[in-house]
C-alpha cells in the first residue's frame, strides 16, 4: 500500500508508512514504558529552555512524546482492537516536524524534572528517524548528514583538505601534528566546526597531547566524530560515520579514541555507536577532557595559574547525560584560580540552544537567539567576561547569539586555554615512547 | 436486589476483575516487549541496573533544588491528594473492613474524625489540581480527555464518601451505594487511563535509572 501523500499546496509529498514502520520497530519495552507513563504534570515545561525562552505552551516537552504515542497506540491498544484507536497522519507529523527538529536539543533536562522519569530525548531521537523516513526535517540538518556520508564531514572536510588544514595549521603554529602515523596509542578525532572554524583548537588539542608525551595521531581514514547521520535521524549514515572511526582505529592499533571539544560526538561515539553498530566497540572513547584529566591525574599535565576571570558552560552530552561533568572541574582546579561557576551549572546547567543539530537548522536561529538570553543572564550573574565550554558546537552556537546581540562578553574553549598555560619548562615526568 | 446490593455484589466485583486483569494484562504486555541492551561500555564504577533503578526510584521522590519553585505547587498539592487517598483508603476503619474481606487481614484504623478531616483536605486538593490545569496555558495544552475522566472517577469517590459520612442528600443507603458505585467506576477505568502511573512510575523510573548510571550520569 502506497501511502506516499503530496499535499495540495505543493509541499513535498511524505511517506506517512513509512514513518510510521519506523515508530512501531523502535517499540521497546524501554520506550513503550515512556510512552505510557506521562501523567501530563506539565512539569517538564520550567525544564525546557525552548518553553523558558518562547513560554510558548507548544514547546512542553511532553508533547514530543505524543507522534510516537499516536503510531503505538493506533497499533496495540484497547481502542485499537475495535477499529477506533487514530492513525498517524501527514498533518501529525507536518504539525510537529518542528518540536522533533527545530526545538529539541536532546539535552535531557526535561528527564531530571519529570517525576516520571520520561527520558523524552530518547524518544526524540527515534522520532527523528521516522520522521527523517517520511521525508521531513530541516534541509540543511539532512544536507549535512549527506555530506558526512559523501565527502567526511558535514562541512565538507574531506581527507584531502584535512590532509591540507594539518599541515597548513603544523607549519604556522609549529607543532607536531601527525596524520596516518602507522602505530599509535590515541586516535585523536575532530569535529569539522573545529576544523573550519576554530583551527587554533585543534593546535590545542596537538600542543596538550605533545606535552604529555602521548602516542597519538589523526587518520585520514576517519576523522570527523560529530555525527550527523544520528543527529538527522539517518541511521545509515550514522553507521558509516562509525565504521571511518572503527576502522581508522584498528588501522592504527590504538586503544583509546579521543573525541574534540563536541558534545553529540562523544554522546554518539560513547554511548550510542556500539548500539548502533550492534557490537561493543573494540576500545575505549574518552572525551578530550575525560582525557587531560587523566593526564593530569598520572601527572603527565603542566599548567601555569591562570588568573582571568572566567565561568564554564557544561556541554548537556558530557556533563548531564555523559557522566564526565567532574572531570571539567578537575582541570580546573588549582590551575584557574579565578573560575566562577554559573547557576545552575553541572548537571543542571541549561543548555546552549544548539545541541542535537539544532546549531545546523538555519531556520531555529531565532530560537536558538531567544534561547540564548537564558546564558548571558547566568553569565552576567557571574560577573566574568569570558564563557568558556568543552564543545565547539556550543561555542559557534553561542557565537553566533553574541554577535546577533553584539554581547561584550568572550567565549572560548577549555582546550586552547589549557593549551595556552603549558608549563613546558618542566617536562612532565612520565612521557610516553 | 436493591442499588446497595448491586453496588456491593456485581459492580464491585466487575470493577475488581477489571482492575486485576487489567493491570495484570497491560504490565505483562510492557514486560514482555523485548528490552533495549546497552552494548557501550559502562562507565567505571557504574552501579548493576537494579541497584541504579532503585536508586532511581527512591531519589525522584522529591524533585532537585534546582526546579523546587518550578514544580512547588505541583509537587505539594500532588503529594497532600496522594497521601491523603493512601490515609483513607488505608487507614479509614470502613475501608480497613472491606480490605479485610477481599484479603484475609486486618490492621488498626484511625478515628473518624481524623479521616473526615483528611478527606475534606483530599477533595480540597483534587479541587486545587483541576483549577491549575485549567488555568495553566501548559496544562491546558497538554491536557487531553484522560486527564478529566481520570480526575472525575478519583474525585467522586472522596466527594460520594464525604457526602455519606456527612449523611447529606439521600439517604445513608444510597449514599453508601453510589459511593461503593464510584470506586467501581474507579477500579474499572484503572488500567485504561492514567491511574495506571501508580505502577508504571517504577518502571519508568527504574528504565532511565539504568540508562543515565551506566554512563555515570548523576540525575
Ligand atoms: S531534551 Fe532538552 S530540548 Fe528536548 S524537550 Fe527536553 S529539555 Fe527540551
Ligand atoms: S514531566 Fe514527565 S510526566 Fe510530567 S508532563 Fe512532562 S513528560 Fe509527562
Amino acid at each position: 500500500m502506497s501511502t506516499m501523500t503530496s499535499p495540495a499546496d505543493g509541499a513535498k509529498p511524505i511517506d506517512v508508512a513509512a514513518a510510521t514502520a519506523k515508530l512501531l520497530g523502535a517499540t521497546s519495552g524501554n520506550m513503550v514504558t515512556y510512552l505510557q507513563s506521562c501523567v501530563h504534570c506539565g512539569q517538564c515545561a520550567a525544564a525546557c529552555h525552548f518553553y523558558q525562552a518562547t513560554k510558548d505552551p507548544r514547546h512542553t516537552p511532553a508533547l514530543k512524546l505524543r507522534p510516537m504515542l499516536k503510531a503505538h497506540r493506533a497499533k496495540s491498544s484497547p481502542l485499537a482492537w475495535i477499529g477506533l484507536a487514530p492513525a498517524l497522519t501527514e498533518r501529525d507529523l507536518r504539525e510537529t516536524e518542528d518540536l522533533i527538529f527545530d526545538t529539541c536539543t536532546m539535552c535531557g533536562r526535561c528527564t531530571q524534572v519529570c517525576p516520571m522519569g520520561i527520558d523524552v530525548a530518547s524518544i526524540v531521537q527515534i522520532s527523528r528517524q521516522a520522521y527523517a523516513a517520511a521525508g521531513l526535517g530541516p534541509s540543511d540538518l539532512m544536507a549535512a548528514a549527506d555530506a558526512s556520508r559523501d565527502k567526511g564531514s558535514p562541512l565538507g572536510l574531506t581527507p584531502e583538505k584535512l590532509e591540507e588544514r594539518i599541515e597548513w595549521l603544523a607549519d604556522e603554529n609549529e607543532v607536531d601534528i601527525p596524520l596516518d602515523k602507522a602505530k599509535a596509542d590515541v586516535l585523536l578525532t575532530v569535529s569539522s566546526i573545529e576544523t573550519m572554524k576554530y583551527p587554533s583548537s585543534i593546535v590545542a588539542m596537538a600542543k596538550l597531547m605533545n606535552h604529555a608525551g602521548v602516542n597519538w595521531t589523526f587518520s585520514s581514514k576517519g576523522y570527523e566524530s560529530t555525527n550527523f547521520g544520528y543527529l538527522a535521524g539517518n541511521t545509515s549514515v550514522a553507521r558509516v560515520m562509525i565504521e571511518r572511526i572503527v576502522a581508522a582505529t584498528a588501522a592504527t592499533g590504538a586503544k583509546t579514541v579521543v573525541i574534540p571539544e563536541c558534545g553529540h560526538a562523544f554522546g554518539v561515539m560513547r554511548y550510542a555507536a556500539a548500539n548502533i553498530l550492534g557490537r561493543p566497540l573494540p576500545f575505549e572513547v574518552r572525551h578530550i577532557t575525560e582525557y587531560l584529566a587523566d593526564l593530569k591525574r598520572q601527572g603527565r599535565l603542566r599548567l601555569k595559574p591562570m588568573a582571568d576571570a572566567f565561568t564554564y558552560h557544561d556541554p548537556c552530552q558530557i556533563s548531564r547525560r555523559g557522566g564526565a561533568t567532574a572531570d571539567a572541574r578537575y582541570l580546573l582546579d588549582g590551575f584557574a584560580t579565578d573560575f566562577r561557576e554559573m547557576s545552575p551549572t553541572g548537571n543542571f546547567n541549561w543548555c546552549c540552544g544548539g545541541g542535537g543539530g539544532v546549531q545546523a537548522m538555519g531556520r531555529a536561529a531565532d530560537v536558538r537567539h531567544k534561547v540564548f538570553k537564558i546564558k548571558m543572564d547566568q553569565v552576567e550573574a557571574t560577573g566574568a567576561n569570558t564563557l568558556i565550554s568543552a564543545c565547539s558546537n556550543c561555542r559557534l552556537t553561542m557565537d553566533e547569539s553574541k554577535a546577533h546581540y553584539h554581547w561584550p562578553h568572550e567565549i572560548g574553549s577549555l582546550v586552547e586555554i589549557l593549551a595556552d598555560h603549558l608549563d613546558d619548562t618542566a617536562r612532565p615526568a612520565a612521557a610516553a615512547e | 436486589m436493591d442499588l446497595l446490593d448491586f453496588a456491593r455484589g456485581p459492580a464491585l466485583q466487575i470493577g475488581l476483575y477489571v482492575f486485576a486483569f487489567g493491570v495484570a494484562f497491560r504490565l505483562a504486555s510492557l514486560l514482555l516487549l523485548p528490552r533495549l541492551k546497552d552494548l557501550s561500555a559502562a562507565r567505571k564504577g557504574a552501579p548493576g541496573a537494579v541497584v541504579a533503578s532503585g536508586r532511581e526510584i527512591i531519589r525522584r521522590m522529591w524533585p532537585q533544588s534546582v526546579y523546587a519553585e518550578a514544580t512547588r505547587f505541583t509537587t505539594i498539592n500532588g503529594y497532600i491528594f496522594h497521601l491523603g487517598l493512601a490515609i483513607i483508603v488505608f487507614l479509614g476503619t470502613p475501608h480497613i473492613l472491606f480490605l479485610k474481606g477481599l484479603i484475609g487481614v486486618s490492621w488498626p484504623g484511625l478515628p473518624t474524625n481524623i479521616i473526615n478531616g483528611v478527606a475534606v483536605i483530599t477533595f480540597l486538593s483534587l479541587i486545587a489540581a483541576l483549577v491549575h490545569r485549567l488555568q495553566s496555558p501548559v496544562l491546558k495544552a497538554i491536557s487531553t480527555a484522560n486527564d478529566y475522566i481520570t480526575w472525575l472517577v478519583t474525585m467522586l469517590p472522596v466527594a460520594t464518601g464525604l457526602l455519606a459520612i456527612s449523611h447529606l442528600g439521600w439517604r445513608y443507603e444510597t449514599l453508601l451505594a453510589v459511593h461503593i458505585l464510584s470506586i467501581a467506576v474507579f477500579l474499572i477505568w484503572f488500567p485504561f487511563g492514567k491511574l495506571m502511573h501508580a505502577f508504571l512510575i517504577f518502571l519508568s523510573r527504574g528504565t532511565t535509572g539504568a540508562h543515565l548510571a551506566h554512563r555515570g550520569a548523576q540525575l
